[in-house]
Parts: structure tokens; sequence; C-alpha cells
């Protein structure tokens, strides 16, 4: 049995999805362990939905996590985790962000935000975490660290030294948005 | 050695520099764009963007003539456009050795279509590397460089989105000390390829591909996995990891080396199974030719040619497993890219739409344009197909349905290759109206600088193409210039030359967006006022991102957040409801 553990990121186009993918990513390599990401770039880019797949272990060979295997779905946005819903385990976890962006349709009034979104995610799967990533990012100071939040909120399922993340935020964070990153991250491992 | 995660593009690039590559030339193309935007943290490389993929092929040889290693990058798609140099290319060989890298994109995450480059390998009879992960396409980059040397021949590398885009840990190595100084070197019997001397080098050509096909069954990446002895399975680049992912078990033959085939090899390895299988993404390049050697496998009667392989779908072809798949039920809003909030080209397609222009587009960002509700573009083909196209249709058409006929295509496809269709428009008297739409830089595929820009990849200033003296001198009498923020003058521009039976060109101009240093005036975001919006929906046909339908209030809405204050919804609005800040 493999032990390769599987993480697969969602929300929309500049969310800063790849950025926590990166940081994610550098965490499992400078644990030890063997890594993989993959996402897709172009068009994707332009606003629409964004997937990254983070997988670690021994040895990883699909950088694309195969099918139903995802541990844990960590979502930038309600409407997307909801797409991903299928391809996690039956066990698998959810951390999500309380937030609703309007897809196109929605936004032209021609069809309605799915409603009930987080109670849905929370009935399919229990072991769902839903982070108020915005509130937290402006407690924090800067409402672009809603990445950050959730990673925090990600490190307290995820078995990894603290100081990992903190060696990993000091070597992608540009100087100048460090001390508020560090604080939007505590802020999430602190979030219930 | 260091050990860091890099993406496979970011690996090409630093195999050419630990390579001693000297000169690298690109057209951006997703997914190959960032190897070039790697290269240039290495200082000793001289890299550029050139006008288009045959351009950079050539810069290429040049350089290589020179005696110099040289790198050229493209997507599939690019190298319809390399083609013409590349064949003969196959037939002059090398000097410095040359690595042509080409980044196909199965399942078309960003493409036209799903062409699958190793057919060009056997096509041009140039032999390929095919990498498996970054660690490889580092590898197999420095190995094109020796290969192509010892064999004096071109190298393809291949790459695919989910190798080019993937990041997986990549062993560093060292540049060399000494690189060879380039010089000049006469050679005309290897280098003019006239009837006479390219006569003789097709049959160098042809030994060449024997002499590698054998060297290539003693050579290590050509490799034989041993598992448990009972099914083999002959695979190659991303689909590799996948048959390891879903076969953990199976004899694997590893093939690095696409074309030409380990003949030998396979022979040996296939004669130890009863269950044979072929792994590979799109075509049966290697299935077809295991096949002509007399091998029973199994292949593409149980994988699907189009599309990329997952594990999923490798499991689900050969072993029948179903397998869960995206929730894309029409219950759950689809989530399409779209243009970016203030892209100066959004009120070009609105004004085209309203004006019921039959739009013959182009490849860019403003393809989105087909989207609706912007619903503004009628065909799209290839990089310049644009104008050739109004061209054709119009030759075909009655004179009052030819003036609806409207090509539209943005500055850097334009420059690639938009404008030998404008001369031939021009030349063969045809009628009909083309929109350049000049945000002086590639933007699709993450914002490159072109001939258009005044910028080099390098961010060094140059000499910007002037678009108008351009149009006017192949032969283009009615050229406008305008600001597409103003939605007045676009509409009346459109409408005028539409109306005109003369070949007319308009360029709108306004850089991309998401380019700083084009970008320096902060515009403040604008709100609605509630009391003045009648709920009309006017605003709406725009599809800006920053503009949402509120539902309980029937009434706009301003995301003030995304909202850049290009103003252009506030010209669509009749009733003054969108409003800057402090007024």
């Amino acid at each position: 049995m493999s032990d390769v553990k599987n993480i697969l990121l969602a929300g929309v186009g500049g969310q800063g999805i790849l950025l926590a993918s990166e940081v994610l990513s550098e965490v499992m390599m400078m644990a030890g362990l063997d890594v993989k990401k993959n996402e897709i770039h172009g068009m994707s880019q332009r606003g629409g939905s964004v997937v990254s797949h983070v997988r670690y272990g021994k040895k990883v060979y699909s950088s694309i996590i195969p099918e139903g295997e995802v541990d844990i779905l960590f979502s930038f946005e309600l409407l997307e985790t909801c797409r991903y819903l299928p391809l996690l385990r039956k066990d698998g976890q959810v951390i999500v962000n309380n937030l609703k962006i309007a897809p196109p349709s929605v936004a032209l009034g021609k069809q309605d935000y799915p409603a009930d979104l987080t109670k849905e995610i929370a009935r399919k799967f229990p072991a769902t975490t839903v982070v108020n990533g915005l509130d937290l990012a402006l407690e924090a100071g800067n409402a672009k660290t809603v990445n950050t939040v959730l990673l925090g909120a990600l490190s307290n399922v995820l078995d990894i030294d603290r100081e990992l993340w903190l060696k990993a935020l000091h070597k992608m964070v540009p100087e100048r948005l460090l001390d508020v990153n560090l604080k939007a991250f505590d802020l999430g491992c602190n979030a219930k | 050695m260091e050990k860091v995660l890099l993406s496979g593009n970011e690996a090409i690039a630093r195999g050419a520099y630990e390579a001693g590559v000297l000169v690298a030339s690109a057209y951006p193309g997703t997914p190959s764009t960032e190897i070039l935007e790697n290269i240039t943290r290495y200082k000793e490389i001289d890299a550029s963007w050139s006008t288009n993929e045959k351009v950079a092929l050539e810069v290429g040889i040049g350089a290589c003539f020179g005696g110099a290693r040289a790198l050229v990058t493209m997507k599939h798609v690019g190298v319809n456009v390399a083609a013409d140099p590349l064949f003969t290319l196959s037939y002059t060989g090398v000097r410095g050795g040359l690595v042509l890298v080409v980044a196909d994109d199965p399942e078309l995450h960003s493409s036209q279509n799903e062409q699958d480059s190793r057919n060009y390998a056997k096509f041009a009879k140039v032999p390929m590397f095919e990498p498996a992960d970054s660690n490889e396409a580092l590898e197999f980059t420095k190995l094109g460089f020796e290969a192509s040397e010892k064999f004096d021949t071109p190298i393809f590398l291949r790459s695919t989105t989910r190798i080019s885009h993937s990041k997986s840990i990549v062993e560093l190595g060292e540049r060399p000390q000494e690189i060879p100084q380039p010089t000049l070197e006469r050679d005309p019997a290897k280098r003019v390829m006239l009837p006479g001397n390219a006569r003789n080098r097709h049959y160098v050509v042809e030994k060449r591909l024997l002499e590698m096909e054998e060297w290539a069954c003693r050579q290590p990446f050509n490799r034989i996995e041993k598992g448990a002895g009972k099914v083999g399975v002959i695979t190659a680049g991303v689909a590799y990891q996948y048959v390891k992912e879903v076969m953990p078990d199976a004899d694997v033959l590893k093939i690095g080396l696409v074309h030409p085939l380990p003949k030998q090899m396979i022979r040996d390895f296939s004669a130890n199974y009863e269950t044979l299988y072929v792994v590979e993404e799109l075509d049966p390049f290697i299935e077809e030719q295991v096949k002509a050697m007399g091998i029973k496998v199994i292949g593409k009667d149980k994988l699907s040619i189009c599309g990329e392989l997952t594990p999923g779908r490798v499991q689900k072809g050969l072993f029948n497993k179903d397998i869960p798949t995206e929730d894309n039920s029409p219950e759950l809003p689809a989530r399409p890219p779209n243009m970016c909030p203030g892209c100066p080209h959004r009120g070009v397609f609105m004004e085209l739409n309203r004006a019921k222009a039959y739009v013959t587009g182009d490849i860019g960002c403003y393809t989105l344009g087909f989207m609706p509700p912007l619903s503004a573009m009628d065909t799209c083909v290839c990089m310049g197909a644009s104008i050739g196209n109004a061209t054709g249709i119009s030759k075909v058409l009655s004179e009052e349905e030819q003036r609806k006929v409207v090509a539209v295509i943005g500055d850097s496809t334009f420059l690639h290759t938009g404008i030998n269709g404008l001369m031939d428009m021009v030349y063969n008297k045809s009628a009909s109206t083309v929109i350049i739409l000049d945000n002086r830089i590639t933007a699709m595929t993450g914002r490159q600088e072109n001939p258009a820009s005044g910028y080099m990849l390098n961010d060094q200033e140059t000499y910007r193409v002037d678009m108008e003296q351009l149009c006017r001198a192949v032969g283009v009498k009615h050229v406008k210039t305008l600001d597409p923020y103003n939605i007045a003058l676009t509409r009346k521009t459109i409408r005028e030359e539409m109306a005109r039976p003369e070949t007319s060109v308009i360029i709108t101009t306004r850089p991309c967006m998401l380019v700083p240093r084009d970008n320096m005036d902060k515009r403040m975001p604008l709100y609605v006022d509630h009391d003045k919006c009648t709920g009309c929906k006017a605003c709406l046909r725009l599809g800006c991102p920053a503009i949402a339908w509120d539902e309980e209030n029937k009434k706009s809405n301003i995301d003030r957040i995304i909202c850049v204050g290009c103003k252009v919804c506030q010209q669509t609005c009749g009733f003054d409801a969108f409003i800057e800040h402090g007024e």
C-alpha cells in the first residue's frame, strides 16, 4: 500500500492558490519527502476554475492525484469545493474558505449561486473545517493573505513540524510582506 | 549536489544552462512559455522572443552554424510554423548542438488542437527525447545537446502540459567551465541545401537514424524495470508515471528516446510476455511501430487517442474500473475563463456584437470574445488566420454581406503571421475591415514582450513597431487608431469602416491591464448608484467580472476590489448610475 498523501487545492484564478501549493510543496520537501505538484496555467488564469495537485510520500509517481484518492480537499471557494468533492476518498477531509465568488452565469443573473453549500459539504464529509479566511486576513492586516490563513488551518491537520512551515514562509514570501503573512498563518492555525 | 523543486520548464531552462547553451530563442505558447522566461536568470545565455516560431528556429540554426549550442522552444502548433526550416535542418545537421523543445497540450488545456508532435520526429527525421519528470527534463536536455553533436543532428525534446507544469525534485549540476568560442566556418556542401547537395545529405540522414536506433538500445535512457514478470508494458513520457501508479507489479520498458525506437530492445522485451501493453498519450505512435514489427500489443483499442491520460483513465481503459470525475452537473454553474476587468478588448467586442459583424477571429486573450455575453467571434483557426479567412470569405459573398466581415487580431499575432495576410488582402484587392487589438504585449501566454511592446525579453528598451505606418506601407489607405475605452468613438469607427467597400484597418491601442510598466496611472474603482440604476442590465452585456447582478434588489453592483476604473460600463449606462469615487 502506498504511503502517498494527496492534497487537492481548488479555487478561482487570482486567489493565490499557486503560491499556497508552492509553499505546501516546499514544506514537504524540507520534511525529507518526495513531492510532486501539478497545475494548469494559461486559459485558467483568467478568472476560471483553478486546481493544483500536491502529492508527497516516500516515492511519488503520477503528479496527478488518482481520481477518488484525494485525502484533503483544500479549497478557497465554496462552489469550487463542490465541483471537486467527487474526487475525495470516502473518509476524506475538507478545509474550505467561507467565500462565494459569483461565476459569470450568476453575475449575469442567469443562474443562482447554489444555496447552503457549507451544510451540503459537511453533510457529505463530516471532517470539514470552514475557515473565515477573509476576516482573519483582514485581522492580520492584509486582505491578500487569505491563502496564508488557509495554510495555517491546513497545517493543523498535517503532521509536520511548525518550524518547517515558518521556514518555508520565510523562504517564499517577500520580505516586506513576511510579518503580515506570519500573523495570518498563526490566525489560521488558531481558527476553529 | 543541491536538490530543488522545479517545474519541467524550469528544469529544461536549467538543463540548457548546464549544457553550456549560448543562445535561446522562442515564440511564447502555452505550455512552453516559462522555459525562456526562466532562462533569463542565466546571464550567460542570450535569450530572446522571436516574432514567430519559424524565425525562432532560424535564429537557433544560425547560432548553431556559428558553433554555439542553441535552444529553441515552442508549443506543438508552433512546430507547424517552424516546419519549413526544421525539415531541411535535419539534412544540414548542426555544428553546435541544437535542441528544439516542443510542448504538446494533450486535453487542449490552452490550445486549438491536440496534435502529437512525435509524428514530426518521424516526418522530419529528427530524433526525439521524451522526459517523464523534471529531473529527466533537465538530464534529457543535456543529453540532447550531446547527442545532437555526436550524431550531427538537431534533437527534439518533447514535453507535455503535465511535464512542463508539474514540479518535482531535481538534482542540480554545474555549467561547463569552458565553452568553445563560436567562429565562422564554411561548409557549403553541408549547409547550402540545393538539390545536388541535399540529395547527398538525405543518405546521411537515413544512415544516422539507423545508427541512432542501434545506439539507443545500449543507453540508460531506455530501460527495463522488472516487476512480477507476468505483464509487460512499453511506455514513455508522463504515461510512464501513470503505469507505475496503476500497475506497480508490471515489467516496464520505459523509452526515453521515442524516435528512433530501440527496435531490438523492444523485440527482446516483448518475447517474455503473453500480455503486452503500450501505454502512450494521444496517437498510437509507439504502438503502430511495435505492431509493424509483428508483435501483438494492447493499446489504443483500450485507451483513447483523444485527451490526456490520467491514472484513473489508464485504470478504466485497461481494467474497466469505474472512476469518479469532477461534478460538472448543470446545477453547479460553470466557471469559464473571462477577459480581465478593464481589459481594453471588451468594449470592442460588445460593439462588434451590436454591429452584427461576422468576426473572423484569431489566437489570443481576445478569443474569449467568443464567450457570452460578448458572443462576437465566428471563426478561430490558427495564429494569423483571421485576415486570410476574411479575404477568402469576402471573395464568395455578395457586396452587402461582405461588409459584415471583420477580422480581429492582436498585436503579437498580427506581427507573428497576420501581416502576410494583410499584404495579401491589399495585393489581391479584397475588401474587409481588420481590427488590430494592440495591447502592446503577448497577453494570453502571460505577458511576453513582442516587437509592438518597445521592450525585449530581458526588459531592455528597443524600437517599437509603428503599426499605423506598417499598415500603410503594405498599401492600406484607411488606417484609424483609437482608444478602445472610448466606446462612442469605437462604435462610430467600426460602423464607418464596415460600410467602406475597401480594405481598412482600425488599431485599438491601450496597454494590457496586467502590464505594470504601462499602467502607472491608478484609476479609482466605480460604484453603482442604486437610486439611478433602473435594472435594465445594459451593463451586463459587457460580461465584466467586476459587475454582478443583484437579484434581490434587481440592480447591478460593482466589486470594488477588482474594478480598475476603466469606465467602459459608465458609457453603456443610459442613466448615469456608474459613479466615480467622490462624486
